[in-house]
């Protein structure tokens, strides 16, 4: 059995059983409720058209920051890693910046700017920042001294080393970076809706939980599930791929 | 030590001018919110909801990171197994877990389950994901002669995958436990009756600001000091794997 068809396996195996133990009442309705009867009303959402105005919604502040995280944590990581004495002083605040519950300030950034979209993607790019700036400065850190020296022989400027030599050698913890960028930024994107928003998928879990609608609470988890593995596991193969190349050379 | 005086001094001076620009109403400033929480600290209220607080934290890690391990160990060792279930880790620990909070709250009710099943969730991926690629980058000589003294599984774990893969257990619990801390804060948010997370939640509700702020800086310090000692432990660790190598090879 090929490796694809394994683990085929244990996806159906798993939600195979789950719709087994919801049907024959192990367990009850109104907490989880069957696979089979989410993928219809999921269907049924997607068909009738009446979620894709949250859908647009949230994927456009996801994709607003993300993009904001992305650039500015590109820039300041090569910023920082230009200044290493900034760098050493701001190390452990880097570090731990993940131990910081970056949501407390949702609620603060509403009382500035409104509910509407700039909370939303103001606390995304927040998130998803600092992972692209680290993974912007282990990939610089691991270009090796040979190419910067051929640079500095070459008479590069700092900015065309950086996109002529640094950008492409560093090349996987770039795709690292923004792998977890996009990742912290939809966390926190939907996260932010779920709290408090008028729209967006986050928003439209809460209403339905909240609504005792769990057929269609559950749809949308299912979406989110969908939507988000694709986009990582691709992410994830990407980058595995790109490690291989460069493992080879 | 300069450079985490500096670090300070930097973070206030931010923090300051990020007050005068923005105001009162949704940013107190550093010294306000130092004398806030040094009065709320002192009050009565404010020890059982910290004590129940560390107690939901204490049992979220000691499931996320025993969980953890008990899945990461066994998949590092079992390459094929690994392999199958590598891409499901990942797109779990990729979900936007606050969406997750309604089914967990229809599986628990609002107890202290519900909080802790909340924040082993979130440190559990981490733990896993870390302990399965640190046993599978430890060089394959140390698993043959583990195979060689015919060791069992449990035993090759507790004697050689464990110790060899040390600093990367050590990196996946301090990113585990940054995301309990988080978790088990949502927990508390939404799930709560009790706990700081909950008085967070009300403080919101209310905008306290300077109540807000004030629980804010306690949980980044305590989380933080806690992310400094495991990552000092990890350097060292890491160090000592170095050297190890270093003689050996």
């Amino acid at each position: 059995m090929t490796l694809t068809a394994k683990r085929f396996a244990v996806l159906v195996l798993a939600v195979g059983s789950l719709e087994v133990l919801c049907r024959i009442g192990w367990i009850d309705r109104h907490t989880i409720v069957a696979p089979s009867e989410m993928a219809v009303r999921l269907w049924q959402l997607l068909a009738s058209g009446s979620a894709n105005d949250d859908i647009l919604y949230t994927l456009g502040n996801a994709v607003a920051a993300i993009g904001l995280s992305i650039i500015i944590g590109f820039a300041a990581g090569a910023a920082i890693h230009a200044l290493p004495r900034l760098r050493s002083i701001l190390d452990p605040l880097l570090a731990s910046y993940y131990a910081v519950p970056i949501f407390v300030f949702y609620p603060l950034l509403i009382v500035l700017f409104g509910i509407n979209s700039i909370p939303l993607i103001i606390i995304g790019a927040m998130f998803g920042v600092v992972a692209m700036i680290v993974n912007t400065l282990t990939g610089l850190d691991r270009v090796p001294r040979a190419l910067t020296k051929s640079a500095r022989l070459l008479r590069l400027g700092r900015l065309q080393e950086l996109y002529l030599v640094s950008l492409p050698a560093a090349g996987p913890h770039f795709v690292t970076g923004i792998k977890f960028s996009i990742i912290y930024s939809v966390i926190a994107v939907i996260a932010g809706e779920f709290i408090l928003s008028a729209r967006g998928i986050g928003f439209r879990v809460a209403f339905a939980y909240n609504s005792f609608d769990g057929r269609t609470m559950y749809a949308l988890l299912l979406l989110l599930l969908a939507t988000v593995s694709v986009v990582t596991l691709s992410l994830h193969a990407w980058e595995k791929s790109l490690h291989r190349r460069w493992g080879r050379e | 030590m300069i450079d985490f005086v500096l670090l300070i001094v930097l973070l206030v001076a931010v923090w300051e001018v990020l007050h005068n620009f923005i105001g009162e109403h949704a940013l107190s400033s550093p010294a306000e919110t130092l004398s806030y929480l040094w009065t709320y600290v002192g009050q009565p209220a404010f020890w059982p909801n910290a004590r129940a607080s560390f107690l939901a934290l204490g049992y979220a890690v000691a499931i996320a990171f025993v969980g953890g391990l008990a899945v990461g160990l066994p998949l590092g060792l079992y390459r094929g197994a690994g392999d199958v279930a590598d891409p499901y880790l990942v797109a779990l620990f990729a979900i936007p877990k606050i969406t997750l909070y309604p089914v967990i709250l229809l599986l628990f009710g609002l107890t202290l389950s519900a909080k802790v099943a909340f924040g082993a969730i979130h440190g559990f991926f981490p733990v896993a994901l870390f302990a399965m690629s640190g046993v599978r980058s430890i060089p394959r000589t140390y698993l043959k002669s583990a195979r060689a003294m015919g060791l069992s599984s449990f035993d090759t774990i507790r004697s050689v995958a464990l110790p060899a893969a040390l600093p990367e257990i050590v990196t996946g619990m301090r990113i585990g436990l940054a995301s309990t801390i988080l978790g088990t804060l949502i927990g508390e948010m939404f799930a709560g009756t009790e706990g700081l997370g909950f008085v967070l939640f009300k403080a919101i509700d209310r905008n306290n600001v300077p109540l807000i702020m004030a629980l804010t800086l306690l949980l980044f310090v305590v989380s933080s000091s806690a992310n400094a000692l495991l990552l000092a432990i990890e350097h060292r660790l890491h160090r000592r794997v170095a050297t190890d190598l270093g003689v050996t090879l």
